[in-house]
């Protein structure tokens, strides 16, 4: 996962301030989406103990953000900004579900070093979190699974993250790549079911966990690893949700991830390849926290 | 360094940390693998099982429950449980016999009386202890001995998804159903049980866990809402139920009184002292959540039980916990706990629990399993401590294997994909997708893990002769040949009766003990002995109910390694009393009385 953060022209005159509020929901407001996920993930333990262990989410969040600073530095030669580390060491210990404390280490260094060690045209093409978890699940299966349970019993903690995860990723303009996702998960569940004869709801299940509502807001709509233009980001969400079908009508446990482990990246080498022959990118383009230029 | 220099150096560092791990990982077993092969069981490991079931007359399989048609999608699931194996000498003639359950309506339950030759007859039927499962008062899920009247012969109590049966035993020539007049409930859907004198009055009183909720009736059910509302924070089970001996035969329920307010999924029940202060102690292991730990402590009106599962550590994080049982794992003098949950790759790592007090007496845990190598079985149910090399530390054997079907199809997918849903979806079984013949986690082996002594366990199940896969449940300990070791017995759900016979390395000694209550109750269920030898010290409680719907023999049993004499054994009462012995005598089976 990593954070969604567009930077935009300023549209406003420097006279007229904005109020604290817009300030705060800004898409230029680095701080927005760790602070919504830290929410989340306090959250979750302190109501339901979704985490493995406190300890375990720390040395992931420690390692991720270590890996960050040593490659920065070594790499580029600076300090980098460490929102999007802590983001990426937050979901690895969220999503990962493991007794042992090395995947943790593991996975965090394998989401960060993947940002700086796979490139192209300038830019890493996987979602970090994504490339580690992924990772993870076909490497070491033995010693690692996703998060796969709900949180509680109720429908309260799901309906509020889903609600203020909307109004949030609204307010950082992703919400019609959420929304394209889950529309098409819904509709193509529909599809699954039909053809497996299972129930419906079993279908549609995994959408009322905690796992996809992470996926959703925060793996999908990584600005760096997202297509330009809202018709494609549509169109990729879209794809990632038919990908994820083919592979649970295979029978994938971890189908979403893998999904957009195998989409994102072939959206984005094309989308730099159709944009590279055309006109330079304008200032408004979308730019990552956590991007390494 | 150029930038592509630079590239190609990260390219290949992140190629090194995704492989290289694996690399590693996998030259690990190959090693290990390889060690074990060059060496004979019995010269590595200092022991050898020999299944011997059907040499030694033991021909049962069992038979699962059945269920309402409206529940067939997932019937396998349901009805995944009933296979149990307790421990008695119900005669009294010195030779431990075996009792086990089965489970569909109209089978028999079966005691295999031991004959002292190596072989066992079955005389469940004839001592009117057999048929159990008459249609529409439920089916058996477990048994549990003890001596509630005190007149010295093991009465037994049979739990089950539906009326709960208490029989006395008429000096070994047969049995008495007394369940009408003992006050019990007309129906529980139990998961666990177990006798313990919580108040200390020298009567053994009985604990028993609900699984299903109290109003479920599985074979003929009107709704499909009987599933857990979530699939690891449920608390729609069963409720508990404490009866307290009155000493004529009688229980009264005291379970409100005395606190006792779980609806948690029950599967696993231990009575033990963990604060050290003379009284039993209940940890319930609970399916679909976290475990529960009560602390019986003094009140004003009597015995009351605190939970302190959070505030001790062993309630944080939700399982599926099937299994509890406690042994000095650390020859430390503390009771460490332990409860086996799911382990399925890439699917659910939940991994298993080994709760170990931060020092005796201590109710701060930590969850040492993975640090010991005891974290991974599969889909685990029972397990049970006991030296079975007769090292001197106590080793660990656990069955795995949840249901056996097509081996060539599972309903892993499909059971991921439901179990992730809200409360709303889970809890209806007609939304759970037919399992359609598909396996689940099943076709498991199982684990024998040796206790290294160094606070590290490894498995020798394969080398030492355990290869059988077929879906274990319970697992009880006894020595059946009074011979020094423990034999170890498997009930497997839906499969036969296995029989472990123990082949101890030559020279490797032991002590046993055999304790009858004066002043405690008769069966001495509460009772702790602590053995010095050699520099080492190991605690074990006499209990009745351990494991997952298991109970092992009522003696303790003590390997001392290549040590030939203890330096002491003491013993302390429920009743509080504490006895010393010096030096008693090793390789045999000592007779303790405790004075009235």
């Amino acid at each position: 996962m990593n954070t969604a953060v567009a930077r935009v022209p300023s549209e406003t005159p420097m006279a007229d301030a904005p109020s604290w509020q817009s300030r705060f929901f800004s898409p230029n407001n680095r701080y927005l989406p760790p602070l919504f996920i830290t929410c989340i993930l306090l959250a979750g333990q302190f109501e339901f103990g979704v985490l493995e262990s406190g300890g375990r989410t720390l040395l992931a969040i420690a390692t991720s953000i270590g890996m960050e600073i040593i490659l920065s530095r070594l790499v580029l030669g600076k300090w980098p900004h460490l929102a999007s580390a802590y983001i990426s060491g937050i979901s690895v210990g969220i999503l990962v579900r493991s007794p042992f404390l090395w995947p943790y280490m593991l996975c965090s260094s394998l989401s960060i070093l993947s940002k700086y060690a796979i490139r192209w045209r300038g830019r890493h093409i996987w979602n970090p979190s994504n490339f580690g978890v992924s990772a993870m699940l076909f490497l070491y299966p033995a010693a690692v699974a996703s998060l796969s349970i709900q949180w509680g019993n109720t429908l309260w903690p799901m309906i509020t993250v889903w609600c203020i995860g909307s109004v949030i990723i609204f307010r950082l303009r992703r919400f019609h790549i959420c929304a394209s996702y889950v529309g098409t998960f819904l509709f193509l569940s529909w599809i699954r079911s039909e053809v497996t004869g299972n129930p419906w709801l079993s279908a549609v299940a995994p959408l009322t966990g905690p796992m996809y509502q992470l996926f959703v807001f925060f793996m999908i709509t990584d600005p760096p690893t997202t297509v330009r233009g809202w018709r494609s980001q549509c169109l990729v969400a879209s794809l990632i949700a038919v990908a994820e079908m083919v592979l649970r009508l295979n029978g994938v446990v971890d189908a979403p991830y893998y999904a957009l482990f195998l989409v994102g990246p072939v959206a984005n080498v094309v989308d730099r390849a159709i944009r590279s022959q055309s006109a330079p990118p304008s200032p408004g383009v979308l730019e990552s926290q956590g991007s390494v230029s | 360094m150029s930038k592509t220099s630079k590239q190609t150096v990260l390219a290949l560092l992140l190629i090194a940390v995704l492989f290289g791990p694996l690399l590693y990982l996998r030259g690990k077993r190959r090693a290990d693998a390889d060690l074990a092969r060059q060496q004979s069981a019995m010269d590595r490991y200092g022991m050898s099982l020999e299944e011997v079931a059907e040499a030694s007359g033991i021909h049962m399989v069992h038979s699962i429950p059945v269920v309402d048609q409206k529940l067939q999608n997932i019937a396998p699931m349901i009805g995944s449980m009933g296979a149990s194996v307790s421990i008695v000498d119900y005669d009294n003639d010195g030779w431990n016999d075996i009792y086990v359950t089965n489970s569909s309506p109209g089978s028999k339950n079966h005691l295999y009386r031991n004959l002292g030759n190596g072989r066992f007859v079955d005389v469940a039927e004839e001592l009117g202890i057999a048929d159990l499962n008459k249609p529409g008062t439920g089916v058996c899920m477990g048994a549990v001995w003890a001596d509630y009247d005190n007149d010295g012969y093991e009465d037994l109590f049979v739990y089950k998804w539906g009326k709960p049966e208490l029989f006395h035993n008429d000096h070994g020539r047969g049995f008495t159903r007394v369940t009408d007049r003992s006050g019990l409930p007309d129906w529980i859907n139990a998961g666990a049980a177990t006798w313990l004198d919580y108040d200390g009055d020298g009567k053994l009183d009985l604990f028993i866990a609900g699984y299903w909720p109290d109003d479920v009736r599985l074979e003929s059910t009107p709704t499909t809402k009987v599933m857990p509302n979530s699939f690891e924070y449920a608390n729609n089970g069963g409720r508990k139920w404490l009866f307290r001996n009155m000493g004529d035969g009688t229980f009264r329920d005291v379970t409100h009184e005395v606190g006792l307010d779980s609806t948690r999924w029950t599967l696993a029940v231990i009575a033990a002292d963990f604060n050290n202060d003379g009284m039993p102690d209940l940890f319930l292991a609970n399916d679909y959540g976290v475990s529960q730990l009560y602390i019986n402590e003094a009140g004003p009106n009597g015995r009351r039980f605190r939970e302190i599962g959070e505030e001790s550590g062993v309630g944080h994080s939700p399982k599926s916990g099937m299994n509890a049982s406690v042994g000095d794992v650390l020859n430390s003098g503390a009771l460490s706990i332990y409860v086996s949950n799911i382990s399925e790759d890439g699917v659910l790592v939940q991994g298993n629990n080994l709760w170990v007090p931060q020092a005796p007496g201590s109710l701060k845990y930590s969850n040492l399993a993975s640090a010991m190598g005891i974290e991974l079985g599969g889909w685990s149910f029972g397990a049970q401590f006991g030296d079975l090399n007769n090292d001197g530390f106590l080793d660990l054997f656990l069955v795995n294997g949840y249901v056996s079907a097509k081996s060539e199809s599972n309903y892993w997918y499909d059971f991921s994909e439901i179990t992730g849903g809200n409360a709303s979806i889970i809890s209806d079984a007609k939304n759970w997708p037919a399992m359609r013949g598909r396996s689940l986690a099943g076709f498991q082996r199982k684990r024998l893990w040796l206790n290294g002594g160094d606070g590290r366990f490894f498995d020798v199940s394969q080398a030492v002769g355990v290869t059988e896969t077929y879906d274990g449940r319970a697992v009880a300990l006894a020595d059946l040949e009074n011979n020094g070791s423990l034999d170890v017995i498997v009930a497997n759900q839906g499969g036969p009766l296995l029989l472990y016979r123990n082949h101890v390395k030559p020279g490797r000694n032991w002590i046993e003990f055999e304790l009858k209550g004066g002043a405690s109750n008769r069966s001495a269920i509460g009772a702790q002995v602590r053995v010095k030898w050699n520099g080492q010290s190991q605690l074990q409680e006499v209990e009745a109910a351990s494991g997952f719907a298991a109970e092992n023999q009522r003696r303790l049993h003590f390997g001392l390694g290549e040590a030939r004499a203890v330096d002491s054994v003491t013993v302390r009462w429920p009743s509080g009393r504490v006895q010393t012995l010096e030096s008693p005598p090793i390789d045999t089976l000592n007779h303790i009385e405790e004075p009235k």
